[in-house]
This record gives C-alpha cells, structure tokens and sequence, in this order.
C-alpha cells in the first residue's frame, strides 16, 4: 500500500487546490448537463397552473406575461384567437405560516376568480398544506374580490378557515388580494 | 472483518439513526410523511456511497491536517449533484425536500463514515459500509416518518385510513411529535438490542 502523504504547507495547498479544481469542473459539467431540464420543469409547472386556473385557451401565455415582481408577480394573459378569456396571476403571501408560498390566481376578463392553484408551499403537513385540497381552494371559484369579501370568516369574510390553519388561510387571501391588485390596474378600467 | 457484516453493521447494529444517533436534524424534520422518508434516504445514501468510494479511493493523497475540509469538499459536491439532478428529473419530490437536501452536507451521518471508516478501510468496504448505513438510514426515518403520518394525519403515503373529518393527534405532524417518536424508537430499538444482543 502506497504511504499516506505528510502534512506540509507544500502538500496541503497543493491537495486543497487540486481537488477544489476538480470537484468545481465536475459541478460545472453536471450543472451544463442538468440545466435545460431544470428549467423546462420550472415552465411545465408553470404552465400546467396556468391551463389549470383560466378557461381553454390557444396562445402562449408564459410567454406573454406581464411581470410586475421578477418570479413573484407576473401575469400571464390567456387568449383563445384574439379574444381575453382569462388572466392567470402567479401571486405570493408573506404572511404564511412557514414565510411564504406562492398561488396561481387565474382571472376572467370582469375579475371573477376562475380557480386556484398551488404553486409552492411548506406549510405544515395535515394542517396548513390542507390547502391544496379543493375542499379548501374550490370556494374560491366564482367568486369576486369586488363583489364578496376575500377574507375568513372570523375576519368577517366569506372564506371557511382550514380547522386549525387560520394562518394559512389568511395568507390564501391575502395572496389573492394582492394577484387582485395588479389585475385591476392593468385590466379593469 | 467480513463483507456481509459490514454490509449488515448499519442495518441493526449501527444503525446511524436509532444506536449511533447521527444526523438527528434531517431524521427530525423531513419525517412528516413516509415518502419524504424514503426520498431523503435515497439522496443521503447517493451521497454517502460516493463520498465513501472516494474517500477511501482518495485516502492516501488526503494529508491528515486538512482532511476535514477536503472531505467536506467531497461531500458538498457530491451533494449539489444529487441537488441539480433531482432538481432536473424529479420535480416533485425536490419540492417536497428542497430545502433539506444542501443539509445533507452536514449530515453527520457522511462525515462521520468518513472519518471512523472509509479513510482506514479499503475501497470494496468502504462502498459496503455506504450503502448499509444509507440503507439503515433510510429505514430508520421511513420507519419514523410512517409513524409520524399515521398518527398525525390518517395516512400513509397519501393514502388515507382513516374516515374523511376523523379526528388525528396533529402533536405528531409537528415538531414536539418528532422528538416524542423518536424517543420511543431509540428506547425501543436498544431494548430489542439488549434482549437479542445483536
């Protein structure tokens, strides 16, 4: 068996120097070879919310949209022939119970929510992560930020809380209102 | 020392969770459901398995002072590669353990193999020793994680067991649950060690 090598200042920067090289060209090679299917995830996701929130559509909304916050507020404008049918609104809450998550809110023209969907979120399984299911996300439909008032009940809203997550319900909210926001300035006159 | 029991060492023995009680902070918070378990267990087994092959591969040319950092800079690229590939091929799963797969770096799971064996044993062991104590691991946190997802919210691995609306103790969904399971386990697990004296 070969000797180990000593410790000197000489083998020790040489070691440090020769494997941080190495290991650095690997990643750079895996990086190259991982870097179109990272992102083409990244789009197919987004574009399966988009076709899940707004109305049948026959343009490429992803690659209209409308950003207001690079990868946190964007709209992305659904048109079948020349005709709107719908706005989806990638939209995000700060006021999770976990930091953050981010929702697809998809608009039609006059401002009614046609559905949500869940994007990216960490709440706590069994509690907060309810939201994804459609008991929860499916009272949204039909309704208007104008005409019925998006918040919990025990805020005084129209929106049944998740049992035990009014926090994350909130947040929900809170995440449509802002996709709202932007919506009306751009789209309602 | 014999392949079959080096293999089998993490498995009962050793195993990294339960006897040798590594890398509690991953064994903590990713087990809420049983597939994160098992998702978690296969990135820390990849990572483990290679750092060990090149440890030992590499274990002459690695000067005792600075072996740590060279280690770690073994295990942390080791560790970005199963974080673009999973980032790259498996979506889903890399949503669900995003955020704890650049913890596998200080997993003290891999940096402990490491030092107490790939850089005294041979190759052929040392790959061995990786992917019983990745395996150990792994059935560790499933075990925990499934444990976890029964109790606290009626299912495992998505399927629900219990009636839609059935009350479940959510204690065990979140952290205080964590430590209560794990408790148990370590309990459990040294009582059996002691009876079948494995």
């Amino acid at each position: 068996m070969a000797k180990k090598i000593k410790s000197n200042l000489l083998t020790m920067s040489v070691t440090l120097f020769l494997f941080s090289a190495v290991m650095a060209a690997a990643l750079g090679y895996v990086y190259s070879i991982t870097k179109e299917p990272i992102d083409l995830a990244k789009a197919q996701k987004v574009n399966n919310a988009i076709a899940e929130v707004v109305p049948a559509f026959d343009n490429k909304p992803n690659e209209e949209a409308i950003v207001i916050e690079e990868g946190k507020l964007e709209m992305y404008p659904a048109k079948k022939g020349d005709e709107l049918v719908g706005v989806a609104v990638k939209t995000y809450t700060n006021k999770a119970f976990s930091g953050e998550f981010s929702i697809m809110v998809g608009f039609l023209p006059d401002g009614t929510i046609y559905n949500t969907a869940v994007l990216d979120q960490k709440e706590t399984p069994g509690l907060g992560a309810k939201m994804v299911e459609p008991s929860f996300k499916d009272q949204f439909k039909k309704m208007h930020p104008e005409k019925n008032k998006i918040s919990v009940k025990k805020d005084g809203g129209e929106v049944d809380a998740i049992t035990a997550s009014t926090i994350t319900s909130r947040a929900y909210c809170d995440a449509i209102m802002r996709a709202y926001d932007v919506f009306k300035k751009q789209f309602v006159k | 020392m014999s392949a079959l029991k080096t293999l089998t060492n993490g498995l009962l023995k050793e195993n990294p969770t339960f006897v040798l009680v590594l890398g509690t902070c991953p064994s903590l918070a990713v087990t809420t459901a049983a597939i994160n378990g098992i998702g978690m267990g296969a990135a820390t087994t990849f990572v483990l398995l290679f750092s060990n092959l090149f440890i030992a591969l590499l274990k002459n040319w690695i000067p005792n002072k600075v072996r740590i950092p060279l280690f770690i800079v073994i295990i942390a690229t080791f560790v970005t590669i199963v974080d673009l590939v999973m980032q790259a091929y498996t979506p889903d799963l890399y949503n669900a353990l995003g955020v704890f797969i650049p913890l596998i770096v200080v997993n003290c799971i891999i940096l402990g193999r490491a030092e107490a064996f790939a850089q005294k044993n041979s190759v052929f062991y040392s790959i061995l020793d990786g992917i019983g104590m990745g395996i150990g691991f792994t059935m560790a946190i499933t075990l925990m994680a499934s444990i976890r997802e029964i109790i606290g919210n009626g299912t495992i691995f998505g399927i629900h067991l219990l009636a839609d609306g059935a009350k479940t103790v959510l204690l065990f969904i979140m952290p205080p649950g964590a430590f209560i399971t794990y408790g148990f386990l370590i309990a459990i697990v040294n009582r059996l060690k002691k009876i079948y004296n494995f």
